[in-house]
């Protein structure tokens, strides 16, 4: 991509990001009441990151098996209650953990 | 004794150590993807600099590499963003006098999902407040960028391996305590989460694009969700 379409796509990604920061802030100072549009608000977040982590997450890494296995290890340890920092460090040592295995036994 | 005002934005800054210190990591490894994808260390802390946004430039660096048309982006952005409205709009109720149109208009910049988590614990938001707690969530994640970015291209391919699995993880902190705590947010987790495999796999609805299948996984099963299972006042809890 040339450096022109980088800060093109750059900019609208960044306008589009703040205006949907701004306006409500901004513009709507009174209570939204329609429940419908309160509990679609309340889901989108969910249905958005979990949409994201599956299934792209299988392809992020050398291979599909430590990247599966750095899932169910997230999964697990936030369900432990374990932070945010700690999910992410336990499931990027569980794929480099998993690629070594793999790579030791010869299938990577 | 520090007047009140100054009391508050350190306040506030303080508050926001733990989130800069998370922040530095996850940026780091964005920093590292955008670099992987083929995007100039410059452009990688540019958008990290003006989006503060980890779901939103993670799919967006994707969509850049893939060459994909800018309405793409744009509706995107939206949907994975739309998130923010809401937290915008909650705190606004919150806001007191000394948040004006114009500091609104600046504060509107910096709120994500970790600020928002810790604004919205306070009974009232001054500005001082809000400034402070932006401040070092906001450097630490262009730090964070530039440096995954820097130090990307020196990095073994196991360790970059790693490394991209931390922002996944970061979501996934993210939905499962609420998941845990209520069914029909793990409903609609799943159900997005099944969408999100037929679009991918079913061989008549692969060739859409990863930015558009996003947005019809996260509308349908967040509508469907708001629906079936519409959420009361007193159970929504902080966020």
């Amino acid at each position: 991509m040339a450096p022109a379409d980088i800060l093109l796509y750059t900019g609208v990604m960044a306008l589009v990001t703040y205006l949907i920061r701004m306006l409500p802030l901004t513009l709507i100072r009174r209570r939204v009441d329609s429940p419908l549009i309160r509990s679609f608000l309340y889901y989108v977040p969910y249905a958005v990151l979990a949409a994201m982590i599956v299934p792209e997450m299988l392809y992020a890494t050398l291979s599909v098996w430590s990247a599966a296995a750095a899932l169910v290890v997230g999964v697990a340890s936030a369900l432990r209650g374990r932070s945010m920092i700690a999910v992410a460090i336990l499931a990027c040592l569980t794929v480099f953990a998993a690629e070594s295995l793999l790579r030791a036994s010869g299938y990577l | 004794m520090a007047p009140a005002w100054e009391k508050e934005f350190l306040q506030g800054a303080r508050d926001g150590i733990p989130i800069g210190l998370g922040y530095l990591s996850v940026s780091f490894s964005f920093g590292v993807m955008a670099v992987n994808l083929g995007l100039p260390v410059w452009a990688a802390v540019v958008i990290s600099l003006t989006n503060l946004t980890s779901a939103g430039q993670f799919a967006g660096v994707g969509l850049m590499a893939a060459g994909a048309p800018l309405i793409e982006m744009v509706l995107t952005q939206l949907v994975i963003n739309l998130r923010y409205s809401l937290m915008s709009l909650s705190l606004s109720q919150k806001a007191d006098g000394t948040m004006t149109v114009l500091h609104r208009l600046i504060c509107s910049f910096f709120v994500t999902d970790e600020i928002f988590a810790l604004a919205s614990n306070r009974r009232s938001l001054s500005r001082r407040y809000m400034y402070g707690l932006g401040l070092i969530p906001i450097l630490s994640w262009t730090l964070g960028t530039a440096l995954g970015a820097l130090a990307g291209g020196l990095m073994p391919a196991a360790l970059r391996s790693a490394l991209n699995v931390a922002l996944y993880a970061m979501f996934i902190a993210l939905i499962v305590p609420a998941a845990k705590e209520r069914r029909p947010v793990l409903l609609v987790i799943l159900l997005a989460a099944g969408l999100s495999c037929l679009l991918r796999y079913a061989p008549a609805l692969s060739r859409l694009s990863a930015g558009f299948a996003i947005i019809i996984c996260a509308l349908t099963a967040a509508f469907f969700g708001a629906v079936r299972w519409p959420i009361r006042e007193e159970d929504r809890g902080a966020s």
